[in-house]
């Protein structure tokens, strides 16, 4: 596996980390932030940052694997 | 009420002329029928995505949910999510080797990269056997959010078979543009009710949604943390669920095969890095939900949750409205259930298992044909025997997601075996069908697709290690 896919992998396993596993330890009402019971709040917060996870795989993949290479694999 | 009856058979029939008029000027072959020619830029593959993936239930089910199951609702807003995640990594070397291949369909994938007619035709049943019932679930829920919505002056059969006309008109005209060129109406009609709703229902009776949680807080706590009102959906059900979902998802043979219809395989990557942002508008129908538990309490349907909150709060010109977009809302996914439903009977039931030596023109004009097949198939299911798929339903996203295995170890595995796929997705099934109609779902406090997804892997991966060589001769590899 080509260095930047390995590093881009690293940040997709995140929103597994915060969005399934992490479940268990987030399961409460307190606190409240911005109104919201905290397992909402948490998930909220780990779907709205997901895009900016991808975004930095999608960089980290760009540059560590050469664009020539891109379409082959 | 007038206002009302014109908002909804306005909305109708502009999305039906929209959609025929989609595909006008194309030449229409197969490839460009069923994935528009793969030349879809980024806004109309965004719209086609979130259009598929929005369906009724994203109004009923999980506002529904919300008021009767109480915090198991959050699901949906995870897996989708996932679902983007593992998008990102699978569905660009998906479309790669579709473009390569000239691949249509999710069977076709199967057949070209496992050279097996059988495990293509295999793929294709389940597929169909899976989309009916999802189909009929449109239909059902088309009708009674028109029903409701109109304060019955349109019943339900009338609005179930005159838009389902209408679609299956445009789904024979248009193909796949025309579900996009729809989807667009539909996701700001969708966007808007749901905004308006989400934001206006809690600040209406409660004050703002801070102070709605609040009150709710006060009376039921336990309603907001897993497991809510269901207490065989607790902590791991939800977990377990929202990997099979998250997996399940692009398995739908039409969701799958709408990444062909993408330009590049660049465009798929980045819309899979946006597309979370469209699960924000689930987190309102929460809201909605959560507004009912506590300003209508004792619904005997929290399915009706939504429409009886929306009726009591505003004029019937909005309720129309309401009923405009959850009709659209139907109709965008089910045109595309439709389009694939009838592409995999005519292409990898028909073609691959019975006459190989059929035309592409002669597959075209059969998929063409097929689409009032399934349509009536539909259509009389949802308005004679509403209860007859219900096993059928229960099951259907627990069947796809075993496709998963077959799919990923293909596209990054050169060890996998046609022999370890095909074992793996038919115990896979077996555990599905096992679990589910033997009631022992949730098992173990899973979700029972997931139990069977990873035995499905594990036989998998164990015969593809046990037997060699890694792949019959003449298929293709990604590299």
């Amino acid at each position: 596996m080509k260095k930047g896919t390995r590093l881009a992998l690293i940040f997709g396993a995140i929103p597994f980390l915060t969005l399934v596993f992490a479940l268990p330890f987030v399961n409460r009402i307190e606190p409240i932030v911005l109104g919201l019971p905290f397992v909402l709040f948490w998930i909220l917060l780990w779907v709205v940052l997901t895009p900016a996870v991808l975004f930095a795989a999608y960089k980290i993949e760009k540059k560590h694997n050469p664009p020539d290479d891109e379409d082959k694999q | 009420m007038n206002a009302a009856l014109l908002i909804i058979f306005g909305t109708i029939a502009c999305s039906a002329f929209v959609g025929i008029y989609a595909g006008r000027r194309v030449k229409m072959d197969l490839e460009n029928w069923t994935v528009g020619g793969r030349r879809f830029g980024s806004l109309i593959i965004w719209l086609l995505m979130a259009g598929e993936i929005y369906t009724t239930f994203t109004f009923l089910g999980a506002s529904g949910w919300a008021y009767s199951k109480g915090a198991p609702t959050y699901y949906i807003m995870i897996y989708g999510t996932l679902a983007y995640t593992l998008s990102f990594f699978i569905l660009p070397e998906l479309w790669k080797l579709g473009k390569r291949h000239g691949l249509h369909t999710q069977p076709d994938f199967f057949i070209r990269i496992y050279g097996s007619r059988f495990l293509g035709v295999l793929v294709a049943v389940v597929g169909i056997l899976s989309i009916i019932p999802y189909l009929q679930l449109q239909l059902a829920g088309l009708g009674m959010i028109v029903e409701v919505s109109s304060n019955g002056a349109i019943p339900s059969r009338l609005a179930i078979i005159l838009s389902f006309v209408l679609t299956c008109a445009f789904v024979y005209t248009s193909g796949i543009r025309g579900s996009a060129w729809v989807s667009v109406i539909k996701d700001v009609m969708m966007i808007v009710a749901v905004g308006v709703v989400g934001l206006g229902v809690p600040r209406i009776y409660f004050g703002g949604i801070g102070k709605m949680f609040r009150a709710l807080i006060a009376q039921k706590p336990d309603h907001l943390v897993f497991p809510g009102a269901a207490p065989t959906m607790d902590t791991l059900w939800v977990m377990s669920t929202v990997l099979l979902t998250g997996m399940g998802f692009y398995m739908w043979p039409h969701v799958f095969g709408s990444a062909f219809s993408a330009k590049s395989d660049k465009i798929i990557k980045r819309n899979a890095i946006i597309m979370p942002f469209y699960q924000i508008p689930i987190l309102l129908v929460f809201m909605v939900g959560f507004s009912a538990f506590l300003a209508l309490p004792g619904l005997k349907n929290g399915d009706l949750a939504f429409l009886e909150l929306v009726h009591k709060t505003y004029p019937s010109w909005f309720l129309g409205f309401i009923g405009a977009a959850g009709a659209v809302t139907a109709m965008v996914p089910a045109s595309i259930l439709v389009l694939f439903a009838s592409t995999l009977l005519a292409k990898n039931v028909y073609q691959a298992g019975f006459n190989p030596s059929a035309s592409e023109a002669a597959v075209m004009r059969l998929s063409r044909a097929m689409v009032f097949v399934i349509t009536t198939t539909g259509l009389i299911f949802a308005l004679f025997l509403p209860n007859a798929l219900v096993n059928l339903l229960l099951i259907g996203y627990d069947g796809v997601s075993q496709f998963f295995p077959g799919v990923v170890l293909g596209l990054f595995w050169k060890r996998v075996s046609r022999r370890g796929v095909i074992c793996g997705l038919l115990t896979g099934l077996a555990i599905v069908v096992a679990l589910v109609f033997g009631r022992h779902d949730p098992f173990l406090g899973m979700n029972a697709g997931f139990i069977a997804l990873v035995v499905n892997g594990t036989v998998a991966v164990a015969i593809s290690l046990l037997v060699r060589p890694g792949r019959p001769q003449g298929t293709v590899h990604v590299d």
